[in-house]
């Protein structure tokens, strides 16, 4: 019998994990489109920025597949999945068999249509989501001397760009089509807190605004923006989002809206295939929707899941929540949750210190804590975060929440028993 | 005349050098003698709040504490000690009665350390109790003066009907320590200890805690003048009921625990409002005559079906040998007298360190009165009052006792410093206190462990001992004044104690 | 997931007194010299306590990594430096790999995981002393207020 796992990001590998765990014989081989397997892909913009070295990239090293006796065929990229022959064909036109087969192929950069701009024909202009295309950027900034460039998408990706970029000692600029950075996971407030340590490390953050033309023949030169300014720029950054990376399946009869379908077992509409990660949108049957969550810890549990119910052990996933941590200019941020206020209902608690460049919020909705926004601060968000997901009533300690010394002692006793017993499971069942 | 500043009974030495400034010093201190100067980043000591505790001594993680007596508080003299003078002039602020906690401490001689043993030499050989049987179990209640037996078939078994007993695997147990004088996990320590080792403790005047009840059958529930928690399921719960009519520490009045340690909790086990003072009587108001008493007692046999012993406690004083006489004839299956070096919670001092006999010569006269009017088989006699140890046990089993009740070794192998400040309520070791805080200080498993230990090593000891003298049962050294002589005894002392002088021989 | 026996330090909330000793000796577990007054003399500036104290009127208590079963920071690590070792079961952070993202401070719900201090800037927790016998906070604890634990799993 043979497991066959597309993609080796974090879905595929805790897929892998949990699958070698439960049965410790049976074939399990890894397929990537990449020519390397086992690297983390947030670590990109570290290795740009020239914080992590090669060696250091590897979330999984490659003594670590053939250790647990899982193959890995690098550079194979899938383009079509036959259920009816529980085949799948690669690019190269080989056809591989599987028993049960997991989609964890995550996410493709999403490209805008703008003016000029032909992203195979010009150079200067990348996407950000492997590795391979930190290689590039480097590479091309050495070769042609680069010190400035555009980064278009102040969302996650876009800003941990920036922030490698600035290391290199660029001259960066933002453009963000909404009205602030990071509008996904901040408030304004939040956000103004990042613009401010972003502006002071020199860059230019352009809100309210995005490219509408590209310049230049072979290679970029300048980018016009919406509002009428002109940047000048030997390099542009697109990192506007990704879109679930579900295009091979087309034809295969597997169920797909923006991204495959699962239930709570991690199960596509068809027998032994499974998807799992930003490839997979879950339906929750106790929401009665669906969404995709494109984070780590999502993706991770996600197929830890698909694992469990791989291999035969019947494990449902609880659901998981948007959350992000990132450092940005020097600013630690962690944002969990519901954490707009534009949801109707809700309770805001704020606590705010401009001499610390301190930010807190946190949304009560009936009761209980559905978001939770730090920045600058973000010791011990984990236990907001517990409790986000645990929706515990936080009514008999609201008043406690925003204190300074914070803790499990302010938490209900039952809670934190349960808690510091070991008895409470997040994320899985 | 200018309002003069107490003196410091202690001065607390810090060395700087090893001071981490970790803090722990500050934050135990229940009387907030140390504290913090953030400025000077130093560590300082109040020594006028300092009682003299030794905890932040003992938690100290440097060894930077060193805790000493202020060696001239007071000018020295010989009559006008320090503790003389800082009385006076505590009185002639307050206007009040001095009060103090455990037991007296004076220079009243010893009579335990008056008294040596013997052992066996050539004639009849000693016994080593590691290789022999050694029998130190004891059996508390009324004794028939014979038995009767019935033989059928081959077989013999007792007719005789036993009186209900409290078995001991040693002949020591916990003295009563109400659950208000003492943390209830001081209690829970004690409880757990009898439990494991084999005897009993005492829930002394304050009533049964829920969390005690699962003790029951290692526990002696004590009825006092106050009738505090009493009712028939109270008196059912332990393995045996005590009247309480006096105290060592206190003979001839009666107890006080102010409102403000009457908690929720208290509240509920002593069965009075939250808030209000519980107050002890002197006498029982229902006890004039020995009479009465014998109706107590048996009001208590009757509710608790005659299957478990009543004993009553009365503080040694001079008439002690007549009264426990009556108490014997009252129908007590064991009389319990505490010496005047029994402890408490909180005594007048003036009543602590004058009023009541030594233990030693209160076994002897006790023990020797019974066995004259031939009725010491009808109760058991249990002593306390200042027994320090196990040759302490020995000696007082010698003189006559049955067994023994220890309070204040109890305590102190629970962490007790004897600092005297029970009636405080601030006990830093987590033992005399109801502060929330402090309890927690004591964890009962340790406790526990601790208070059983010491039993164990005494009972180790007293084996010792017993083999020593050839003895393989401790039913032969009970009243076994032949094992004891005294040494810078008075004659007449001798005489009461019953024993001879050391040299004598038999 | 590891199976057998698996080292566990338990808190017993109702018997810490606050005295922060535990944070202290964990210090000094951790130091170079592995001395009290040396630590407080020389080594603090860089060294930061895995056992936290909280305290709240009289309750207080001591709470370190409980080395989760099914540990989220392990799940939200992205460098794989927050790892399950398999042969202790405890969870550890690969210094060199961390990158601090501080991810497993997000998802902690103890809140145990700390920013490393000074030139330290990666994750911080406690290791459970594996090269002790006991874990210096358990073994300093003047009652016995955090014990050691083997649990099977």
């Amino acid at each position: 019998m043979r497991y066959l796992i597309i993609g080796t990001g974090p879905a595929g590998i805790a897929a892998a994990e949990k699958i070698r765990g439960l049965d410790e014989e049976n074939e399990i081989l890894m397929l990537t489109s990449e020519e390397i397997a086992g690297y983390s892909k947030p670590l990109i913009t570290y290795f740009l920025g020239r914080k992590v070295n090669e060696d250091r990239m590897f979330y999984r090293p490659p003594w670590y597949f053939e250790e647990r006796n899982i193959s890995v065929m690098t550079s194979t990229k899938v383009i079509e999945v036959n259920p009816a022959k529980k085949l799948v064909i690669t690019e190269s036109g080989e056809a591989i068999n599987y028993d049960r087969l997991l989609i964890a192929t995550g996410g493709l950069p999403i490209v805008p249509e703008i003016e000029g701009l032909n992203p195979s024909e010009m150079e200067g202009v990348f996407t950000f989501t492997q590795w391979k295309d930190s290689k590039d950027v480097a590479k091309y900034i050495t070769d042609n001397d680069v010190t400035e460039a555009v980064v278009l998408g102040g969302g996650l990706i876009g800003l941990k760009t920036t922030e490698a970029l600035l290391e290199l000692g660029l001259k960066v600029s933002i453009v963000e089509l909404s009205d602030r950075i990071l509008s996904n996971t901040f408030d304004k407030k939040a956000s103004m807190i990042v613009t401010s340590a972003l502006q002071k490390r020199g860059c230019n953050v352009y809100t309210n605004d995005t490219i509408v033309q590209v310049k230049g023949k072979k290679k970029i030169t300048k980018v016009v923006l919406k509002s009428g300014r002109e940047i000048k720029t030997k390099l542009l950054i697109i990192a506007i989002g990704v879109k679930p990376n579900v295009g091979f399946l087309k034809e295969s009869g597997v169920r797909v809206n923006r991204g495959v379908v699962v239930n709570e077992h991690m199960e596509t509409n068809i027998t032994d295939i499974f998807a799992a990660g930003d490839c997979a949108e879950f339906y929750d049957p106790r929401l009665g929707k669906s969404s995709t969550i494109a984070i780590w810890p999502v993706a991770f549990s996600e197929g830890e899941v698909a694992g469990y119910n791989m291999a035969g052990e019947r494990v449902s996933y609880q659901g998981g929540i948007p959350m992000n941590s990132v450092e940005i200019a020097g600013v630690a941020t962690i944002s969990v949750g519901n954490t707009s206020a534009e949801v109707e209902n809700v309770e805001i608690l704020e606590y705010e210190s401009d001499k610390r460049s301190v930010y807190k919020k946190l949304v009560i909705k009936d009761g209980k804590l559905v978001g939770a926004v730090f920045v600058g601060d973000i010791d011990r968000a984990g236990i907001y975060t517990g409790l986000i997901l645990q929706k515990v009533d936080v009514s008999s300690f609201k008043d406690d929440l925003m204190r300074d010394d914070f803790g499990l002692v302010y938490l209900p006793k039952e809670y934190r028993k349960k808690l510091m017993e070991g008895e409470l499971k997040v994320w899985l069942e | 005349m200018a309002k003069r500043r107490s003196t410091a009974d202690f001065v607390l030495e810090r060395d700087d050098y090893k001071c981490i400034r970790c803090l722990a010093c500050v934050r135990v201190c229940s009387y907030g003698a140390n504290f913090y100067d953030e400025r000077e980043n130093m560590v300082f000591t109040e020594n006028r709040k300092c009682v003299g505790c030794h905890f932040c001594e003992a938690i100290c993680p440097t060894e930077a504490i060193v805790v000493q007596h202020n060696p001239l508080a007071i000018r020295w003299n010989a009559h006008w000690t320090s503790e003389v003078v800082t009385d006076i002039m505590k009185q002639a602020e307050t206007g009040g009665v001095l009060l103090t906690s455990m037991g007296n401490d004076k220079p009243y001689f010893t009579y335990f350390d008056r008294m040596v043993l013997n052992a066996s030499q050539v004639t009849n050989p000693s016994i080593d109790p590691l290789r022999e049987p050694m029998e130190i179990r004891t059996f508390i209640g009324k004794k028939p003066l014979s038995l009767e037996l019935e033989e059928s078939e081959g077989s013999v078994a007792l007719k005789t009907q036993i009186a209900p007993q409290l078995k001991l695997e040693v002949p020591i147990m916990f003295s009563a320590m109400s659950y208000g004088s003492i943390s209830l996990n001081a209690s829970k320590s004690l409880a757990k200890a009898a439990q494991t080792v084999g005897t009993y403790f005492n829930t002394g005047e304050g009533g049964l805690h829920k969390d005690l009840k699962e003790f029951g059958e290692n526990m002696i529930v004590q009825c006092a003048s106050g009738r505090f928690g009493v009712n028939v399921d109270y008196l059912n719960a332990g393995a045996a009921v005590e009247i309480k009519i006096g105290q060592g520490a206190k003979p001839g009045i009666g107890g006080h625990l102010p409102g403000e340690k009457v908690t929720e909790p208290i509240s509920e086990t002593r069965m009075i409002p939250v808030g209000t003072d519980a107050i002890s009587p002197a006498p029982h108001h229902d006890i004039y005559s020995i009479e009465d008493l014998r109706q107590l007692i048996y009001a208590i046999k009757e509710a608790t079906r005659y299957k478990k012993p009543v004993g009553v406690k009365i503080a040694a004083v001079h008439n002690v040998a007549p009264i426990a006489s009556g108490i014997v004839r009252a129908g007590a299956d064991f009389v319990v007298i505490d010496g005047i070096r029994g402890g408490t919670g909180a005594t007048p001092k003036v009543t602590r360190d004058n009023v009541g006999i030594p233990i030693e010569l209160a076994i002897a006269v006790v023990d020797k009165r019974l066995r004259d009017e031939g009725i010491r088989h009808l109760a058991s006699i249990i002593v306390a009052g200042g027994i320090r140890k196990s040759s302490d046990v020995i000696k007082a089993i010698a003189l006559g006792a049955d067994a023994v009740y220890i309070g204040t070794a109890a305590l102190v192998a629970l962490g007790c410093h004897l600092c005297q400040k029970c009636y405080m309520g601030k006990c830093n070791w987590g033992i005399a206190t109801q502060d929330p805080k402090l309890v927690r200080r004591l964890n009962p498993e340790i406790g526990a462990r601790r208070a059983a230990n010491l039993l164990r090593a005494w009972a180790l000891e007293i084996k010792e001992i017993l083999g020593g003298m050839g003895i393989n049962a401790i039913e032969s050294l009970r009243g076994n004044r032949d094992v004891l002589r005294g040494v810078g005894l008075q004659e007449h002392e001798l005489e009461i104690l019953g024993i001879k002088p050391a040299g004598e021989a038999w | 997931m590891v199976k057998g026996m698996r080292k566990k330090i338990l808190v017993k909330e109702e018997y810490c007194i606050g005295c922060r000793l535990c944070e202290i000796y964990c210090v000094t577990a951790h130091s170079q010299s592995k001395n009290l007054i040396r630590v407080f003399r020389y080594e603090l500036g860089e060294l930061a306590p895995a056992v936290i104290v909280e305290e709240r009127e009289y309750t207080t208590f001591a709470v370190q990594c409980r080395h989760c079963e099914e540990a989220s920071c392990v799940r939200a690590c992205i460098t794989g430096a927050m790892h399950r070792d398999s042969s202790t079961g405890a969870v550890y952070v690969d210094r060199d790999k961390c990158v601090g993202c501080w991810m497993c401070i997000m998802v902690c719900p103890y809140g145990v995981i700390k920013r490393g201090t000074g030139s330290n800037k990666v994750a911080s927790k406690c290791d459970l002393c594996l090269d002790r016998e006991l874990p210096a906070c358990v073994e300093n604890c003047p009652n016995e207020a955090l014990v050691l634990t083997e649990v099977n799993e």
